[in-house]
């Protein structure tokens, strides 16, 4: 098991994060935003990997084969439905940003500050 | 009673579906009736297991998946006395605020806001219950995502998207740092239960991962929290979401992220950290002074009286964090019982100025200057709240005050009850200076206002101000009237202390915990130990009574103070506010910069707290 997974977690996280903060879209921002997420992703099934092992389903094989973690990949799975629905609700407020201001950038729409 | 706990989350989960199936039909008075029954039945249940737990944990395995060999397999509630309360507390807020609404959306005449308001609090409940730490994440997020809709439920406006958009990234953002925290705890412990964690850490000392693990899932909550530099989103999203919505944001919402880093906290790393706990103690208050702080000082520039409220609450919140990063039980229970007696204090405040938004259709307090002598009852109970805030006895606040200030004091913090007596003056001061303006009309009129626009635009307002929109009905003041009414009986409750002490004790016991959670034993009953309120206690809560009088005083009547005095408070005024006003731009990127500056900051202090 390398290194590498975990540096592709930080990369992920990192430069999803650089998105959302120099973001002029509001779609962009939304994207960026599932990039940070896939982080969490990579992370949990890099926590979960072993080596030469295979899947956790044990209907064919015996149970004292190597496999995976699974308890990670259910994770993953909510993890999945929660972004599904998180980007759902983003995109469908820059729907509505669009039509109230006409543009998705979030530089012009300033309704209030302080 | 031990089957009844999982029926808390899933009564309501149920209901809210069942609302939103029926949304098409407009069966407003049927849904109204029946979520009012839903919330106040969960209220009631919650209530009881309050009472139920005090004498040691309530354990539910869902599927009766019970641990073997301290292998927690499946997922459980373990409920105490503070989870329960939390519960209880969220519930009843619901409900009034329901009974409240019940005139509030005669415009839209939807549902949708009940079904929503439903699962909001089930998730709530679930979040305050769970002993599972995923568990925690997953009501995290469905706690957020009804409250984000929420926030912007009437988006006939422009204002709502963009406090919609800014909770919604920030907070995301916030549950991701928790999941990355849970990922990397699961790599070392290969538990998601928190006794088990708690177990699998203990005594092992500290290490890098251990630490990063802790300190993403403590800024996560802390976004959820409002604690600065997390703080930006709050006052957005209170500023635009619908009154009866900022009532459970104010009273319940931001509480259970402080709730969360408590529980997680003291089931799971104490064992680890406790050779630690003078350096964390350091890191905890540091944040919660500056949040108090913070708070306090952007409540007292705000004309918009919901924005008001919001740098209220993250002044509040950053008090209770002292509270809790005291690390002691006395405290514990203090920032406890001080979070019920706060939260419905603040419920109550925003109700009274959704009353005001829909009788005069404003929250300015320029705008809506004198207009308030129409309501005189609403103002009575506004300013009944704002001296609550400032922790007058006998309300609830002030008996978590007394708690908090005594445990600072055995520690030797001599300097947490004089930041405790400035901010609550303060943030007194900052309602009682609006509720002066508003229901009788003093202070110096537009043109000392207009000087103040500059450093703060105001917001978009649609409607023509101050003309009546039509009465409000008297039925709307019965919602803040039981609220306050409950914060003064919290206080009046007799040793109130006494119980919370006790009931913290057992919180912060980790091994008891997990004994009661991992092996079914119940904790050995411990006699109740007597502690209260002093003498010294009650005078520096006058202290800031008296303090918030003055504050809004010198407000109100500034063209009165000697003019040399004036231009040097303004200056200072000016050169602190500059600042703070700069920073609070809107913008969500810069709110994202600030996160991740902040992630960054506590996890900095924690490595250095903890190496």
């Amino acid at each position: 098991m390398s290194f590498l997974p975990y540096a592709v977690v930080v990369w992920l996280f990192v430069v999803g994060l650089y998105g959302i903060v120099t973001s002029h879209n509001f779609v962009h921002l939304t994207v960026c935003l599932t990039v940070v997420q896939s982080s969490t992703y990579v992370l949990l099934l890099a926590v979960g990997y072993r080596d030469d092992a295979t899947a956790p389903v044990f209907t064919a094989l015996s149970t004292a084969h190597k496999a995976v973690d699974p308890v990670v990949h259910a994770l993953t799975f909510i993890d999945v439905i929660v972004e599904a629905v998180v980007a759902a609700l983003l995109l469908a407020i820059a729907v509505q940003v669009h039509k109230r201001f006409g543009t998705l950038d979030p530089d012009e729409c300033h309704p209030m500050r302080g | 009673m031990n089957a009844l706990v999982p029926l808390a989350v899933a009564i309501p989960i149920v209901a809210g579906a069942a609302v939103a199936a029926t949304t098409t039909f407009h069966w407003r008075r049927p849904v109204e009736v029946v979520a009012t029954t839903v919330a106040v039945c969960v209220t009631a249940l919650a209530a009881a297991l309050v009472v139920q737990s005090s004498g040691g944990w309530i354990v539910y395995w869902f599927a009766n998946w019970r641990p073997h060999h301290n292998v927690a397999l499946g997922i459980d509630f373990a409920v105490d006395p503070f989870g329960a309360g939390i519960a209880a507390l969220a519930a009843f807020l619901v409900a009034l605020s329901f009974v409240y609404g019940w005139h509030y959306f005669d415009e839209l005449g939807q549902t949708l806001f009940h079904a929503l308001t439903l699962i909001f609090l089930a998730a709530m409940v679930g979040f305050a219950l769970t002993g599972d730490l995923f568990n925690l994440f997953v009501f995290f997020e469905l706690a957020t995502v009804p409250a984000i809709v929420l926030t912007g439920y009437m988006n006939e406006e422009r204002g709502p998207l963009q406090g919609e958009m800014n909770f919604a990234v920030t907070n995301t953002l916030g549950a991701f740092l928790v999941l990355t925290g849970i990922g990397l705890l699961y790599a070392r412990t290969g538990a998601l239960n928190l006794a088990q964690i708690g177990e699998a850490l203990a005594g092992k000392g500290t290490d890098g991962l251990v630490v990063t693990a802790f300190a993403l899932l403590v800024a996560g909550f802390f976004v959820k929290a409002a604690v600065v530099p997390f703080h930006f989103w709050l006052a957005d999203a209170y500023a635009v979401a619908p009154a009866p919505v900022c009532v459970l944001f104010s009273g319940i919402m931001s509480e259970l992220g402080l709730y969360a880093v408590a529980r997680v906290y003291w089931t799971s790393f104490s064992g680890a950290f406790g050779a630690h706990e003078e350096a964390l103690r350091a890191v905890f208050l540091g944040a919660g002074v500056v949040t108090a702080l913070v708070g306090a000082v952007m409540a007292l520039q705000q004309r918009n009286l919901k924005r008001l409220l919001a740098f209220a609450t993250i002044a509040h919140i950053g008090l209770f964090l002292m509270g809790i990063g005291l690390l002691d039980a006395k405290a514990l229970a203090g920032a406890g019982v001080w979070v019920v007696g706060d939260g419905l204090v603040r419920g109550a405040l925003f109700m009274c100025v959704g009353i005001l938004v829909q009788r005069f259709g404003d929250v300015d307090d320029v705008d809506l200057r004198g207009l308030g002598r129409a309501v005189p009852f609403t103002g009575v109970l506004f300013v009944l709240g704002a001296l609550a805030l400032a922790t007058l006895p006998p309300f609830g606040s002030f008996v978590g005050k007394a708690l908090v200030e005594g445990a600072a004091l055995d520690k030797g913090y001599t300097w947490v009850p004089a930041v405790i007596l400035v901010v609550s003056a303060l943030v007194g001061g900052a309602v009682l200076r609006a509720a002066g303006v508003v229901f009788l009309g003093l202070g110096a009129p537009v043109q000392e206002a207009g000087s103040r626009d500059e450093a703060e635009p105001e917001d978009e307002a649609g409607e023509p101000i101050g003309v009546e929109r039509g009465r409000v009905p008297r039925f709307m003041l019965v919602s803040p009237a039981l609220l306050l009414a409950c914060a003064l009986a919290l206080g009046l409750l007799p040793d109130l202390s006494s119980w919370a002490f006790h009931a913290a004790q057992r919180f912060e016991d980790r091994a008891a915990y997990a004994a009661a959670v991992l092996h079914d034993t119940r904790p050995p009953s411990a006699t109740l130990q007597h502690v209260g309120a002093t003498w010294s206690d009650v005078l520096l809560s006058l202290g800031a009574v008296a303090g918030a009088f003055a504050v809004a005083a010198t407000d109100l009547f500034r063209e009165r103070v000697p003019a040399i005095f004036r231009s040097r408070a303004q200056r200072l005024r000016q050169v602190a506010l500059g600042a703070a006003t700069a920073s609070h731009s809107g913008h969500v990127g810069d709110y994202v910069t600030w996160l991740t500056f902040g992630a960054a900051a506590f996890g900095a202090a924690f490595a250095f707290a903890l190496s």
